[in-house]
């Protein structure tokens, strides 16, 4: 009998050790990151110059971000600005439209292709929106470009971040209340006056949670982006220039970082800086999302 | 109704409609691509063979030591992350489930950890090895691909375990179980094909990712023999063959693609089909 | 369907289904079969609605009144295993054919449902959405309707400070107050109450059922209902339901009194 309840102590103190682990891990990995960044700021380097000075040269021990913020931004708005009317529309169509087998069958393609890895999204980028970009897109544009670009960036993340904001809007659509729809309908309302009224009213929250959720997951994507932006050190003046978005950066340079004084924490500065930017906007767009379930 | 009315009824049933095609349409053509392009360089030298010398420059060999190497990786990241997603999932479902606040609080703490990109899991381990002086390995990789992986798990889990009946968990405290016998006698068992789905979804997700084992694992032309040695990875491999010049590596790329396209499908298909049956 | 088979056979008295001397009647359903995948729903239901009468659809769940209801505005659309045939004329016109505009024969009818579903807007735009479908613009106009038709369900008092606010602050007494009056504002002929006051406290319920007395002098209502007691202080006429028929039909007294089939015998004496 003790030896049961011994058992049981010992267990439940594993389980807490183990979500105590979880709980701490974001705060390890921010205290890490400043810990390691901090050398940056000793050796006087100010905030506003680490942010918003262009001027990238490690080898002389500068260190500004702004090429790489402003090609992240670009990037990623380009991105959610192709995607989101697009999602919405599909999710639209999907929850409101189409006929129930459609929807039943589309949905775990969806899923399964949201876990399609990004490497292959960087392949396709480089087989088919890179020479699209570089022959097609730009000339039309009267625009030379060698279609490694922004917007060759903007438009694979855009295809990547599809079935993972489609997902979270379907998921919106389905939480809706079919009594609503009926409501709505038996005022004499067509169907799509429904959807634009009351639908995509009453799930405003969730939609603007899923674009939210959507823009964080594509400004940490990495490897997928950094196979068809370009990666030169610049302010992107077009969406045909090359850029060199910060997890490029990162991923770009750990090999030599160790090599060149104060590399190494300026890296973990750019890591830090999308953890803060990302952990935020997930804190903001889940808690919007309990909230409006909570209703 | 007015025309107007009506036609605006057709007009957005109609473009709805297209845009969900070519959503449709652009996601195959994906995987229409990568097939078309890498099957005529899909072999079984490729599958079986590590790379040979001047491997990059056109040379002999395949890409096993990335195969393997992925696999060891994900397997030993998703056994890692089930032995400490468990207790979690578990402990919130029994242990949490009366305090509703803290219930929710901790589910919304790991939806954000989820959040978080895997670049930055790669930069913090990293820190890390420097700080200990420890090399890539397997062993590192295995580590953070584990921690990227667990909140999915843990959540995963989690979502099966909310389907439990509570009555089930005060029918097994009447008859004299401790909550640890509750946990894993019963919980467990009842919650079995949910799991494996959770941790093949996990599984999924940690063997394309390339960004945290791009830190952490290294490269190698090898397969590891134990978990200090470095590792290939198919998604680096992929990445790093299409960075050359010569075409016959970049059609290895094409054909590496395919078995990591493949392998991810057939586990995330795999996991669907198991929880249907449930 | 074992469950069918156990049912008694039931006569179809022709006589059952006539019009009621001297009523004009606004709705006529005509041998009306609703089937599912693996199951019927309705059986051949014919039923005459008379005007400016509260007619009760009355019945054990399950028996297929919620259906029927939906049918006559056919909200039956949006479930696509749902197959109907047979006729239902509203004025004449069989808005099963598909000839005609379904969002005009919607707002010929205003719908209660079980429990209140205010839209995600404010109240005042609650009530003016269907006038706005209509193609009613001008605001004056609207304003006006919206204070008539809070006034009908004498809702105005309570929210005329509040207009602008969420409807879904309100309780739900009030909700379905609201609902009702954003039915009233297209101006149908019909109300469809399916179970109105089953989600209310008992006062709410009493407010609602008092609103319907006083409708019918203007509208002709349709009331689901599985409370006999409410069927008793509300009903002109009595549909009774078993198991997707119609069993009898009649004025609510003789209904009540003189019940002719056992099912309904049983009915009345275990209902409350």
């Amino acid at each position: 009998m003790t030896k049961r309840i011994l058992i049981d102590n010992i267990s439940s103190k594993w389980m807490l050790v183990c979500l105590s682990f979880f709980l701490l891990l974001p705060l390890a990995i921010g205290t890490g990151l400043v810990l390691k960044s901090s050398d940056l700021f000793t050796s006087h380097h100010s905030l506003s110059t680490l942010i918003f000075s262009a001027d990238w040269s490690p080898s002389e021990d500068k260190f500004g971000f702004w090429p790489f913020i402003l090609s992240s931004l670009w990037v990623t708005v380009i991105a959610l600005i192709i995607s989101m009317p697009l999602c919405l529309l599909a999710a639209i169509y999907l929850s409101q439209f189409a006929p129930k087998w459609l929807l039943e069958f589309m949905r775990p393609v969806i899923d399964i292709l949201a876990g399609i890895p990004s490497v292959v999204y960087g392949v396709w980028g480089v087989l088919v929106i890179v020479p699209l970009v570089g022959d097609v897109i730009a000339p039309f544009f009267n625009n030379e470009s060698l279609g490694y670009s922004i917007l060759a960036g903007a438009l694979v993340l855009a295809v990547m971040s599809i079935p993972y904001i489609l997902n979270m809007l379907l998921e919106v659509f389905r939480q809706v209340p079919v009594e609503l729809g009926e409501a709505s309908l038996s005022l004499g309302a067509t169907k799509w006056e429904t959807i634009k009224h009351v639908f995509i009213r009453k799930g405003a929250t969730g939609i603007l949670s899923a674009y939210g959720l959507g823009f964080s997951k594509a400004l940490g994507e990495t490897i997928a982006v950094m196979m068809v932006i370009g990666n030169v050190v610049q302010e992107p003046a077009s969406v045909f220039d090359a850029g060199y978005p910060l997890p490029a950066l990162i991923a770009n340079n750990y090999g030599e970082m160790m090599s060149i004084p104060s590399y190494d924490s300026a890296l973990m500065f750019g890591s830090l800086l999308l953890f803060v930017i990302i952990l935020a906007i997930n804190i903001v767009f889940r808690y919007l999302i309990y909230k409006s379930e909570e209703k | 109704m007015t025309l107007r009315r009506k036609w605006e009824e057709k007009f957005f049933r109609v473009l709805t409609a297209l845009v969900a095609l070519l959503v449709v349409f652009v996601l195959a053509h994906i995987l229409f691509t990568i097939v078309s392009k890498g099957a005529s360089s899909l072999s079984w030298e490729i599958l079986s063979q590590e790379p040979k010398g001047g491997f990059y420059m056109g040379g002999g060999g395949g890409i096993l030591n990335a195969i393997a190497g992925s696999f060891y990786l994900a397997i030993g990241a998703s056994i890692l992350a089930f032995v400490v997603s468990l207790p979690v999932a578990l402990f919130i479902n029994i242990y949490l489930i009366r305090y509703h606040r803290l219930l929710i609080g901790v589910r919304f703490f790991l939806d954000v950890l989820w959040g978080i990109p895997s670049i930055v899991y790669g930069a913090f381990a990293f820190t890390i090895m420097i700080f200990f002086g420890l090399r890539n390995s397997l062993g590192a990789g295995i580590v953070t691909v584990g921690a990227l992986i667990a909140p999915i798990m843990i959540r995963a889990m989690d979502e099966v375990l909310k389907t439990i009946p509570i009555g089930l968990q005060e029918a097994s405290y009447s008859l004299g179980s401790t909550k640890t016998e509750t946990a894993y006698k019963i919980f467990f068992k009842q919650a079995l094909p949910g799991f494996a789905t959770a941790v093949l979804l996990a599984f999924g997700r940690g063997i394309g990712d390339a960004a945290s084992v791009l830190f952490t694992a290294g490269y190698t032309d090898h397969v590891p023999r134990n978990l200090s040695d470095p590792t290939a990875t198919l998604p680096l491999s992929i990445f790093f063959q299409l960075g050359s010049p010569i075409e016959e590596v970049q059609n290895r790329a094409y054909a590496a693609a395919i078995v990591l396209t493949f392998i991810v499908l057939c586990i995330s298909i795999t996991a669907r089909v198991l929880y249907r049956k449930k | 369907m074992s469950s069918v088979t156990a049912i008694p056979e039931i006569s179809k008295d022709a006589a059952h289904f006539q019009v009621v001397p001297g009523e004009v009647p606004v709705l006529n359903i005509r041998n009306l079969n609703v089937r599912s995948k693996n199951a019927q729903i309705l059986k051949n239901i014919n039923l005459v609605v008379p005007k400016n009468k509260i007619t009760v659809l009355l019945g054990p769940s399950g028996c297929g009144k919620t259906t029927l209801l939906k049918c006559m505005n056919r909200l039956t659309d949006l479930y696509s295993e749902l197959k109907l045939d047979g006729s239902i004329e509203i004025d004449g016109e069989d808005i099963l054919s598909g000839k005609f505009d379904i969002t005009q024969i919607r707002q010929k009818m205003g719908l209660v449902m079980q429990r209140p579903f205010p839209l995600p807007m404010s109240i005042y735009d609650n009530i003016a959405y269907g006038l706005k479908i209509k193609g009613i613009r001008k605001k004056s106009i609207i304003s006006e309707k919206v204070e008539k038709h809070l006034r009908e369900v004498a809702l105005w008092d309570e929210v005329k400070d509040r207009l602008k606010t969420s409807a879904q602050r309100l309780s739900i007494g009030q909700q379905q107050r609201l609902c009702l009056a954003r039915g009233l504002a297209v101006e149908p002929e019909i109300i469809l109450a399916d179970e109105p006051t089953s989600a209310l406290d008992p006062i709410s319920s009493r407010v609602i059922e008092e609103e319907f007395l006083k409708l019918k002098d203007d509208y002709t209502i349709i009331l689901v209902t599985h409370i006999l007691r409410q069927a008793k202080r509300l009903a002109d006429f009595v549909v009774f339901m078993y198991y997707g028929e119609i069993v009898e039909y009649g004025p609510a007294s003789e209904i009540f009194e003189n019940p002719k089939t056992d099912i309904l015998k049983e009915y009345l004496r275990v209902g409350h």
